[in-house]
């Protein structure tokens, strides 16, 4: 598949945000990323699609170095690099926390700390050492507004985050994320816990998100993909079958499987 | 075979096969009771034997020739001192090496040979321990037979427990929880402190009050280590023992504690002696129902603001 540089990115004359070259992933012996390939456009959406174990969310993880908590995961070949730094995420030298520091992450089920409301958010402000009191405040009423979230809950920042709804609590995660100011944020199928109101009300923040940030989106549900992504990659078997224009993706698909996938023959 | 005689068949099933429903709840209740009535006894008839021989004085005296005078004075506050070294030494290392078990450790044969080990550590018999303390901390190191050694020994035959309970504890973690502070950009140390620490601080409790009711019964290794059965004065308190006096004089100090108060006394042949014994047995056991009281109403306390 051919690759746009940063520089011949092409469509619409958008800039890319990262591209992943020839990524070859293992989970011990098994070979679950067989050179993927892809371009990440800047403030963009990009939705990650295909059938369950095709590797959509092991790639996700591969942006924030998910893998590296746990033994026998293996980066065998290629790389993520972003931009504009040209940094490769991937490469040995690179430390997962500067990673993580760059790139957050919403995940599947909302995964609030027990803690309050405010810490929640401010927890990834602390870690990057802020202490200053106002400052700390500033930052999280922000985060909470970003997230569409700070009309329900400014007057209630003391209280667990685990006493909201679902919805709430999966807003809280991405003021969480969001606070921190990342390039990119990361979605592991985050509305698959949730309520058709509560996953419209998500859905209708990641459109507005992506005005500041990056957003790459694994989701299992293909009608999300068509309304909130601008460009789609799906995936089968550990390898990148497909990557478009979400339009171009969902009505004329270049690939047979694709076609196939996205009209429910298969999958 | 019409209705009437289906119904009957069907209903003749259920009823042959609810009598092993019955059978086993029968057997449930007797092979609790085993337990249960059994405690229950042994507990009541050291109650009514012991408890009369309750006083202000059974608590401030001393030990004596005879049985009327005599209290549990030194065996208490033996039994006191000894416990919080033991608390003192074996909670910092026990949740130690479990974080760094559960946490750091690379996944590899060495940790998996440690592992074993470790649950094998909680098998050995207690007067080993003794024998080992009595050699390392009595003699090698010179501590004495003294309420260091005691505390010590028992943190090493507590250590195990506490390593398992804080390793089960830090595994109750949801993984989400674990994915997400890293996610945010955490440190491993950032995550155990901000995280992993205070969300399984109820079950390392749990597990360090359940090992130090254990250690408080214990009296194998500890006249192992040399503890003596007749004393008649209590640990220096700070500063006030032999110029140069410091804070920590009592730790080097001789000393009992209850487990052998009540061993000594049983072992007299005058029936009075014997009702020490009772009151001192009843004594024991209430501390350590206290401490488990307390283990049930921490945990409580620490896990009411944590939900998932």
């Amino acid at each position: 598949m051919q690759i746009p540089t940063r520089y011949e990115a092409g469509v619409e004359g958008n800039v890319l945000k990262a591209n992943v070259s020839d990524l070859d992933f293992y989970y011990g012996a098994f070979h679950a990323l067989k050179r993927v390939s892809m371009p990440i456009h800047d403030r963009k959406v990009t939705a990650l699609i295909g059938p369950s174990g095709c590797g959509k969310s092991t790639l996700l993880r591969c942006f924030n170095r998910m893998h590296d908590l746990y033994p026998g995961n293996r980066y065998a070949g290629g790389g993520i690099v972003l931009y504009p730094d040209n940094t490769n995420l991937l490469a040995p030298g690179v430390d997962p926390i500067e990673v993580r520091m760059r790139i957050s992450m919403v995940f599947q089920k909302p995964n609030p700390f027990p803690k309050s409301i405010y810490e929640n958010v401010a927890y990834s402000l602390r870690v990057r050492g802020m202490r200053n009191k106002s400052e700390l405040d500033d930052r999280v009423e922000s985060a909470l507004k970003g997230a569409a979230l700070w009309n329900e809950v400014s007057n209630r920042l003391k209280e667990l985050g685990a006493n909201l709804s679902g919805g709430q609590q999966q807003r809280l995660c991405i003021a969480r994320a969001l606070a921190s100011d990342p390039e990119i944020i990361l979605f592991d199928e985050p509305t698959s816990a949730l309520d058709p109101i509560a996953t419209a009300s998500i859905e209708e923040l990641i459109i507005e998100l992506k005005e500041k940030v990056t957003i790459l989106i694994v989701t299992h549900n293909m009608q999300q993909a068509a309304r909130i992504s601008d460009y789609t990659a799906y995936m089968y078997l550990g390898e990148m079958i497909e990557f478009g224009v979400t339009d171009q993706i969902f009505i004329k698909p270049q690939k047979k499987a694709t076609e196939d996938y996205i009209t429910g023959r298969f999958g | 075979m019409d209705i009437e005689q289906k119904l009957e068949n069907i209903r003749g099933i259920i009823v042959r096969a609810k009598r092993w429903d019955l059978f086993f709840t029968l057997l449930g209740i007797l092979s609790l009771m085993v337990g249960v009535l059994t405690f229950t006894i042994l507990f009541v008839d050291m109650a009514i034997e012991g408890v009369p021989r309750l006083s202000m004085d059974f608590f401030t005296s001393f030990p004596s020739r005879r049985a009327a005078n005599a209290g549990i004075l030194s065996a208490w506050v033996g039994t006191v001192l000894v416990m919080l070294l033991t608390a003192l030494a074996a909670v910092p290392l026990g949740v130690a090496a479990g974080v760094y078990l559960e946490e750091y450790a690379p996944k590899n044969w060495i940790t998996d040979i440690i592992e074993i080990n470790i649950s094998n550590l909680a098998g050995i018999p207690s007067i080993v321990y003794g024998l080992l303390a009595l050699g390392l901390f009595v003699y090698y190191f010179g501590f004495g037979q003294s309420i260091l050694s005691a505390g010590l020994t028992l943190a090493l035959l507590i250590l195990p427990v506490i390593i398992v309970a804080t390793r089960e504890a830090i595994r109750s973690i949801p993984q989400a929880i674990h994915e997400g502070s890293y996610a945010c950009g955490a440190t491993t140390w950032q995550t155990v402190r901000d995280h992993i620490l205070p969300y399984s601080s109820a079950g390392i409790l749990t597990g360090v009050i359940l090992g130090m009711a254990r250690a408080i019964g214990e009296t194998a290794p500890i006249i192992t280590i040399g503890a003596l059965t007749f004393i008649a004065f209590l640990p220096p308190a700070p500063f006030t023992g032999e110029p140069p006096a410091g804070l920590f004089d009592w730790i080097f100090a001789p000393f009992t504690v209850m487990p052998i108060q009540m061993f000594n006394w049983t072992s007299r042949p005058e029936a009075a002696f014997t009702v020490n014994a009772a009151a001192a047995g009843f004594v024991l056991v209430f501390m350590t129902l206290a401490m488990n009281g307390l283990a049930i109403y921490l945990r409580y306390r620490l896990r009411k603001n944590i939900k998932w």
